[in-house]
């Protein structure tokens, strides 16, 4: 006779082993996203707070530091411990600092092992912090480090007591940040409207050439009279390029002399200085409004010195102009497409035939995208539009070159099957009552869809949007051939005519962090600015899917009811 | 074959309105949902079909507007006409046709939008947006449908936002904006409470003054309460079809007694 409780014996219900399994399984991904945001946030965010600097003194005999023994000053950027090879295996720490001064050092980090560093009473490695050391940013070479000596002004004038000496600094260094933001207005606009139209001029006198024979042309009245105005802007570009030199070489005549932390004199113009902090004298709310100023700049400004210095902003504003024109390309083509697919076609072995490929394109490498976008967006389409419309302007590539729009539609096309799978999906969802109830009022079809059925499926057509927009804006390898470049030196939007530049070659923040990462020359210096950029490209998509999930909430809370 | 099976009274004392005729048959694929049908139903009044689930009555009446069209592999034979004219007349249209006949469904089913758009939607979709004629069709639809007092201060909130009887009530004002000559209800009152109902059969009494009425219902106390005629299908088939007392005073069926004194069904 069986026990009767036999089927109780284990302690615990049958099936809560799977109950953990599953939760393991969640809690192993949230572990690896919140790792992977805090390393980015943590580093990211270090490199606007201003750490203090210390001073640091080599024991005898050391090899070690910037200047081959020699005394330095520099933040702790890394501390961490290494495996020595000799004498069996030893384990040593070693110290990374930000020593800064690439023109007088090489780089702007240096690796020493702390058994090269001084020790104090109790052992360990002593670091002293330096007392009113200045640190400065400069447009080249990267930051400046050292104690400052004295500020020769241009009338002649040498300041060197100390406490006018750091008022003066402040106050050079915004009369001369005046100065430029003058002279760029001059290049940027004036002078940038003079070429434009010295262009337009050269392409009207090219056309007429070709038109009339040169001998012809150069006796013509509109040839005579487009050559006078373009002499009349030549002079107008003279002046004006007269005028933005004289700021600018204004502003190299103030220098301040620097005494570096290794001992030797440095002279730097302030036309090289952007800014300038005492970091070790700065408070808790100083620092906090240094760090906040800072990553203000390093959202809004252009980027130097190869992109590893300055900021980061004509990649935020491409990354955001593509994936905006990536959404407004790939929202008809697919919401169009589903339409058919779910509404039209009759569902078939054709219709399903096509849906399953829809559903693998969205599995095809994406650089296959970008072979595809280069070979038919930007030489066959791209190269026609040249021939057809700028033919003037031939040999040089107008639109048969990569640009914003090759970009845009390139990625829309590879965002695509999300959108349709995403539609159909919201299509199949209105309720049969609702379309029932449409036609029964004797609408057609069509009126059925475009004013019941289309409305009511929009929340679940943005959420195929909001994916495709995450998977655009993150991706990097297609854009490479189809129009992103290292350094764009135009917004694809301005102020010159046509304001919206279709054409232009932009940049990106995924790009900007490959380039970073792998292509920039110190790898050190790079190395903050990739965790920058990548927490902001992290933010720019979490900002944009915000705002289209607030949307697709707002078209729920329209659309809820009980017939859904 | 069809006499044999069906009674009716031997005198019809009106003008049919709309006729099944033809001895109308019915299939979804190979499927056969009704057969020989014949039928007149007359012209302002509320004719019920009644029977258990699966005989054919919802088919029935959604082929009046044509709704079952929207099925792939149905096939009919027979005829219905409306007035006199073919509902399958191919110089008709099917959205002429259906602009002349209203539906209310089993299930309220507003539109997502607001109480003013659901009742002009008949009107905008045929291009008929002057402001004057939509305020005024709104109010006759919803007085009609004796929602308007109810209404009158909110007709552009969504009407999402209205309790379930009224929702239903907004459908039959809906399916009667458009000034239809007949008025189809498939099941209105199965999704709603007793109060609810009683307002919707009151309605209905109200609504055949104007409109010619064919009501599905489930609900054998509401046929009686509310039609002039009912229907009796079992199987797809019309067993008996009369006037509404006959049929629950006095059938002449064996297989209609059984279902109205709820023997079976």
């Amino acid at each position: 006779m069986p026990e009767p409780h036999a089927y109780s014996k284990s302690i615990r219900p049958k099936g809560e082993a799977l109950v953990w399994f599953t939760g393991m399984g969640l809690g192993v991904g949230i572990l690896l996203i919140a790792g992977l945001l805090a390393v980015i946030l943590k580093n990211g965010l270090s490199m606007f707070w201003p750490d203090t600097i210390y001073q640091v003194e080599l024991v005898e005999g050391a090899t070690a530091g910037p200047t081959n023994g020699k005394d330095f000053a520099g933040a702790i950027a890394l501390e961490r411990y290494k495996r020595l090879q000799e004498e069996g295996v030893r384990l040593t720490r070693e110290f990374q600092f930000f020593t800064g001064n690439k023109d007088a050092y090489g780089q702007m980090y240096h690796f020493v092992d702390s058994d090269q560093i001084l020790r104090d009473a109790s052992g360990k490695p002593r670091f002293t912090p330096a007392d009113g050391i200045l640190q400065l940013e400069r447009i080249e070479f990267g930051d400046a480090l050292g104690y400052p000596v004295a500020i020769d002004l241009a009338d002649g004038s040498s300041i060197t007591e100390p406490d006018a000496l750091r008022s003066t600094l402040f106050e050079t260094i915004e009369a001369s940040n005046e100065r430029l933001k003058a002279y760029t207005k001059i290049e940027r606009q004036q002078i940038g409207r003079i070429n434009s139209r010295m262009e337009s001029i050269r392409l009207e006198q090219r056309a007429l050439r070709d038109e009339l024979g040169a001998a012809a042309a150069e006796s013509s009245d509109r040839m005579q009279k487009l050559t006078a105005q373009r002499e009349a802007l030549q002079l107008k570009y003279n002046d004006l390029a007269a005028e933005a030199r004289a700021l600018r070489d204004r502003r190299a005549e103030d220098s301040v002399r620097l005494r570096l932390p290794s001992g030797e004199e440095r002279r730097i113009g302030f036309d090289n200085i952007t800014q300038a902090h005492f970091p070790n004298e700065m408070s808790l709310p100083d620092k906090v409004g240094f760090f906040f100023r800072q990553i203000w700049r390093f959202v809004s400004e252009d980027p130097r010195e190869a992109n590893t210095e300055g900021g980061i902003f004509p990649a935020i504003f491409g990354t955001f102009v593509m994936t905006l024109l990536m959404s407004i390309a790939v929202m008809p083509f697919g919401v169009v497409a589903a339409i058919y697919l779910r509404e039209y076609a009759s569902q078939g072995v054709i219709v399903r035939a096509v849906r399953i490929s829809v559903n693998n394109l969205a599995g095809v490498p994406s650089i296959v995208y970008g072979v595809f976008g280069l070979g038919f967006f930007v030489y066959v389409l791209g190269g026609s539009i040249d021939e057809l419309f700028f033919s003037k302007r031939l040999p040089t590539a107008t639109f048969g070159t990569g640009g914003i729009l090759w970009a845009s539609l390139t990625l829309a096309l590879m965002t695509v099957p999300v959108v349709i799978v995403a539609t159909e999906e919201a299509l199949s969802a209105v309720p049969r009552g609702m379309r029932e109830a449409a036609l029964a009022c004797g609408a057609s079809k069509w009126q059925t869809i475009q004013r019941i059925v289309l409305p009511a499926s929009a929340p679940g057509i943005l959420t195929g949007l909001i994916l495709a927009m995450a998977r655009g804006a993150g991706e990097v390898a297609p854009l490479m051939l189809v129009g992103v470049v290292k350094l764009a030196p135009t917004l694809p939007l301005d102020g010159a005519f046509p304001f919206f530049h279709l054409d232009r070659k932009f940049m990106h923040l995924g790009f900007h962090i490959y380039d970073l990462a792998f292509q920039s020359p110190d790898s050190d210096a790079a190395k903050p600015m990739v965790f920058a950029t990548t927490l902001l490209l992290i933010v720019l998509v979490i900002v944009l899917n915000l705002s289209a999930i607030t949307l697709r909430n707002h078209l729920r809370r329209k659309y809820k009811g009980d017939t859904f | 074959m069809s006499q044999e099976t069906t009674t009716t009274s031997q005198k019809e004392d009106f003008e049919p309105f709309i006729q099944i005729k033809d001895d109308y048959n019915f299939w979804y694929g190979s499927a056969q949902v009704l057969f020989d049908l014949n039928l007149n139903i007359p012209k302002k009044q509320v004719t019920a079909f009644i029977g258990p689930s699966g005989c054919g009555k919802s088919t029935l009446l959604r082929s009046i507007n044509r709704m079952n069209d929207l099925i792939e592999g149905i096939v009919h034979k027979g005829d219905i006409t409306i007035g006199g004219q073919s509902i399958y007349d191919p110089a008709l249209e099917v959205i002429s046709l259906r602009k002349r006949i209203g539906m209310v469904f089993q299930k309220y089913n507003p539109f997502p939008k607001s109480i003013y758009e659901n009742i002009v939607f008949s009107l905008r979709i045929a291009g008929r947006n002057r402001r004057s004629e939509l305020d005024e069709v709104v109010e006759r639809s919803l007085r009609g449908a004796a929602l308007w007092d109810e209404v009158k201060d909110r007709l552009h909130e969504s009407a999402l936002s209205m309790s379930g009887g009224q929702m239903q009530r907004l459908c039959i004002a809906r399916a009667i904006a458009n000034s239809p000559e007949v008025l189809l209800m498939d099941e209105p009152c199965s999704a709603l409470d007793p109060i609810a109902t009683g307002k919707v059969e009151e309605l209905i009494h109200e609504l055949k003054k104007e409109y010619t009425i064919v009501i599905v219902t489930h609900n054998m106390q509401q046929a009686a309460r509310v039609s002039d005629r009912t229907a009796f299908f079992y199987l797809g088939k019309l067993i008996e079809y009369d006037i509404t007392d006959t049929i629950f005073m006095n059938p002449k069926n064996d297989q209609t007694e059984a279902y109205v004194s709820g023997r079976f069904g």
